[in-house]
């Protein structure tokens, strides 16, 4: 899994039926450091409450799928959590706290 | 699998249920000397590792399944082993 931050939503009528009722949201991948890594993909919300804003983490591949209520769907990324506190002690610059974004 | 170096701890009460009581370390890849290799991945810790510590990735979801006994699961990498020492030509 990796940190992305939600940084938009996707909304499209006509799909796929499998993916009726799957929220889509825009992630920006980042490192560790909250850079950007990368270009932006769209994931699957798999906890049905992350948003625009929010600082998540996602899970990619054949796992995202297993995110949803029905795990048999077309989907590659999916979020799978929101990051309260990211507690990350780079070496020698001591310890960093990153409080979560308010939603 | 993967060696990696444990820098730190991702909190979360909104999440997938799978994650449910473990925790999920931030763990940056490292070469076999030690050195880091830029790459980092969010595990789920299965054998209490700390900050710190060089360990042990496994990044596969069938047999992370295995170790948190679930069959549908959206969880791939987790920390399966603490690194005592690493030796390499």
């Amino acid at each position: 899994m990796h940190l992305a931050r939600v940084i938009g939503t996707v909304v499209a009528t006509e799909k796929t039926p499998d993916l009726e009722g799957v929220r889509f949201l825009i992630i920006q991948p980042l490192t560790k450091d909250l850079d950007d890594r990368g270009r932006p993909v769209v994931a699957a919300d798999g906890v049905a409450m992350a948003g625009p804003g929010e600082l998540v983490y996602y899970v990619g591949s054949r796992e995202a799928a297993q995110a949803m209520p029905e795990p048999f769907v077309p989907i590659d990324h999916a979020v799978v959590g929101i990051v309260d506190q990211l507690a990350v002690e780079p070496e020698a610059k001591g310890t960093r706290t990153r409080k979560r974004s308010s939603a | 699998m993967k060696v990696a170096k444990v820098a730190g701890t991702v909190v979360s009460t909104i999440n997938a249920p799978v994650f449910d009581g473990y925790r999920l370390l931030l763990c940056d890849y490292v070469a076999p000397d030690g050195s880091p290799s830029g790459d980092y991945v969010i595990a789920v810790d299965v054998v209490d590792a700390g900050a710190g510590e060089t360990v042990l990735i496994l990044d596969e979801g069938t047999g992370a399944r295995q170790i948190v006994g679930e069959t549908v699961a959206p969880i791939r990498a987790v920390v399966v082993g603490i690194v005592d020492d690493v030796q390499h030509s």
